[in-house]
């Protein structure tokens, strides 16, 4: 499938339940603005807690079934075998569950650390790991704020998994499986644009029930899952503390830097030798008059 | 060298490469007494740490080391590889002062220096493979059919691959010596200024890259230790880790290699040792300064109340201003005792440091902490003392600690001492 009927096919399914209709109709370049990519809007005061997201995650992406029951009071973070999890959080309005995976950053520090670009960003907007790249350094995951891409310790063969957004499932027109079977309608796939207007709308519409803030929509840079919700994001442990700074950012600097030291350092350094071999000869022929 | 090849200067097929097979074959064997302690207990760490390694090969990481999902690099990258480099920050700066500065005060320790780093490279930045989960695809990013130029860990790779080969280069003459290449070791030579130079410049990339590595880790790593600074920190650092590291090796060198030891390097050592202090006291300062601005910088001062703000300042004034006053003190008063203590006290104090980035102050909000497994540090000790084997092999084999040095000033040899047989 061409990138740009993918594109189309990937927009035209999560539009269905989008607002607005104004999907689809005309063409995008392949290479489209940041904005445009696909993500999924996570609405928290929707969420039940029901953890369907989850065993359907397991299901699409063939990894083995979560435990039925689990004991809500620890905070669980998702693992090689578990791309997502949903977790309970008791805040000032009472308990609150949460979807939490990979973000799926629209500047993914993941991918500018791998230095194999096994992590790498669809042009489409999901971050994807590919195998045959990989070479387990890990700085994808001392990278991530996230904390997003786990490594399998116990294999010789270690893959790193995440959340890859259902990659193959969009590539067939499909949702990703924890949206098209969220029994609550907490999850939306669409375009990021879309499910920011959408998000913003919901925000206005009820203003005593949200917080006014899109978790995603500037953190980091931004990323492809956004959040609502009705408290505070640090209460549903969020890190409060990531900037909107594409985390790209902090090492472009220096990366910027070696060009220039590659190029400017060698002349220098021989100019210097050249200068104090001059030298050392003046002096040895001086002594050679004494 | 009891046995030279030299004819014209190249060895001869036939005949010549049987005498050179033998040759090859008498230098492999060991010389001296075999049961020694330091043989018997290195033989078993490196022994153990093979059958270590085969678990973690056949089993996977999480079989011998205590990383986990929260704590992705351990001991090997923050010891091994983070602050083994460092340590080998001395071939550089050696190499600077002996051919761009042209000191030649301290010539006689290039060979050793850069041994050493080379060796260094090869066993510490080495230890990556054995880090990397998925090894066999390292040579992706190099064959190129996946360059990912946004990546920090990309520069460190490539320039720990290409630094290598410029110290194999620049060592490369004690080698053609060793085998009485003549002519080999002219061109070798010729080599050298091009890999010094092209190896300072990796150096002051790379060395700085390793700290650059953990800038994405913004968050992560303890505000004390985190700054958009930490690549400088890094490289001047590694100026007085490197020479440290020089002066503490060299003084166990001159003991247990005594007799390799060239005249002119035996006349000079103890002055080279002072200089050397001298060097380190003066880029400690500097580092001091850098870090007092970054301190400032950061505000860093609220969290000097807390158990981390303590282990700064024992980092920053007990392992890096002590050893700078006693560096200064040991050079004016010319005591040796009190530069040996100084470097070592530095050397500790960026094991500190460099751990303290990648380890120890990792994830430091975390409450449950990761510390290395028995067998991660076997590992480790495995991997100084192939090393440290390494290094024996050769120096008392090839022209290391005595050699005959070029004349910078152009005509041809000046026989500085006799290679000792
Ligand atoms: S959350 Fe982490 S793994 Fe996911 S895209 Fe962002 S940086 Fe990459
Ligand atoms: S572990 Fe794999 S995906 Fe992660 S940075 Fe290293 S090579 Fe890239």
């Amino acid at each position: 499938m061409k990138r740009r009927d993918l594109l189309k096919t990937m927009c035209a399914a999560g539009g269905v339940s989008l607002v607005g209709g104004r999907l689809g109709a005309e063409e995008r370049p392949p290479t489209a603005p940041l904005a445009d990519r696909v993500g999924v809007l996570v609405d928290t005061t929707k969420c039940l807690g029901c953890r369907m997201c989850e065993f359907a995650c397991a299901t699409a992406n063939d990894l083995p079934q979560p435990e039925a029951s689990i004991d809500r009071s620890v905070e669980r973070q998702t693992s090689p075998t578990q791309w997502t999890v949903v977790n309970r959080y008791e805040t000032a309005k009472g308990p609150v569950t949460a979807k939490r995976q990979c973000m799926h950053c629209l500047q993914p520090a993941c991918a500018s650390a791998c230095l194999t670009k096994a992590m790498y960003k669809e042009p489409e907007g999901p971050v994807r790991w590919r195998e045959s790249k990989c070479m387990g350094c890990r700085f994808c995951m001392v990278s991530c704020p996230f904390d997003a891409p786990k490594f399998q310790y116990d294999s010789p063969v270690p893959k790193i998994q995440k959340c890859v957004m259902c990659w193959e499932r969009l590539e067939q027109g499909e949702r990703p499986a924890c949206v098209a079977n969220c029994p609550a309608g907490a999850l939306q796939f669409g375009r990021r644009s879309d499910l920011l207007d959408e998000g913003r709308r919901r925000i206005a519409l009820e203003p005593e029930k949200y917080v006014h803030h899109i978790y995603g929509e500037r953190e980091v840079g931004g990323t492809s899952w956004l959040y609502l919700a009705s408290v505070p994001f640090e209460q549903l442990g969020f890190p409060a503390d990531v900037g909107e700074t594409p985390f790209p950012v902090y090492t472009r600097e220096f990366l910027y830097g070696v060009p220039l030291v590659l190029t400017l350092a060698p002349p220098l350094l021989l100019a210097l030798s050249r200068a104090s071999r001059a030298r050392q000869i003046a002096e040895g022929e001086e002594e050679e008059e004494r | 060298m009891t046995m030279h090849l030299v004819d014209g200067g190249r060895p001869r097929f036939g005949p010549e490469l049987r005498r050179f097979g033998t040759f090859l074959l008498g230098e492999l064997k060991p010389r001296g007494r075999l049961l020694t302690p330091f043989n018997v207990i290195t033989s078993a760490i490196v022994l153990l740490g093979g059958v270590l390694l085969v678990i973690r090969f056949a089993k996977g990481l999480g079989s011998i080391t205590n990383l986990s999902q929260d704590v992705p690099w351990g001991l090997w990258i923050g010891f091994d590889v983070i602050t083994g480099v460092a340590f080998a920050g001395g071939a550089y700066v050696v190499t600077f002062m002996v051919y761009i500065l042209g000191q030649e005060k301290y010539h006689p320790i290039v060979r050793v220096t850069v041994l050493n780093g080379f060796l260094a490279y090869v066993f510490y930045a080495g230890a990556l493979l054995l880090d990397l989960g998925r090894p066999w695809n390292v040579i992706n990013p190099i064959i190129g059919n996946s360059f990912g130029v946004s990546s920090v860990l990309f520069l460190v790779a490539w320039h720990f691959m290409l630094y290598m080969m410029a110290e194999f280069i620049e060592f490369s003459p004690a080698v053609a010596e060793w085998l009485g290449w003549r002519r080999v070791r002219r061109v070798l030579k010729a080599l050298t200024l091009g890999a010094v130079i092209f190896g300072i410049t990796l150096s002051l990339l790379h060395q700085s890259g390793l700290g650059a590595l953990y800038l994405m880790a913004k968050g992560k790593v303890h505000p004390l230790w985190y700054s958009e600074f930490i690549p400088i920190l890094f490289v001047v650092s590694s100026v007085f880790a490197g020479l440290s590291m020089v002066i503490f090796e060299g003084s166990i060198t001159h003991k247990v290699f005594h007799h390799r030891v060239g005249q002119r390097l035996r006349a000079t050592h103890d002055d080279i040792l002072r200089g050397l202090a001298r060097i380190c006291a003066g880029a400690m300062f500097v580092y001091l300064f850098l870090q007092l601005i970054v301190f400032v910088h950061g505000q860093r001062w609220t969290y000097l109340g807390t158990g981390w703000g303590a282990w700064y300042l024992l980092e920053i004034v007990g392992f890096v201003g002590v050893p700078a006053a006693l560096f200064l003190s040991g050079f004016r008063k010319g005591r040796l005792p009190v530069i040996r203590a100084a470097a070592v006290l530095t050397l500790l104090g960026i094991v500190l440091n460099r751990l303290n980035v990648s380890v120890i102050g990792f994830k430091w909000y975390m409450a449950e902490r990761y510390v290395p497994t028995w067998m991660e540090i076997v590992v480790t000790l495995a991997v100084i003392s192939a090393e440290i084997w390494v290094f024996r092999w050769v120096v008392n084999r090839m022209p290391v600690l005595s050699f005959a040095e070029v004349d910078r000033t152009g005509e041809g040899e000046r026989r500085v001492d006799i290679v000792a047989a």
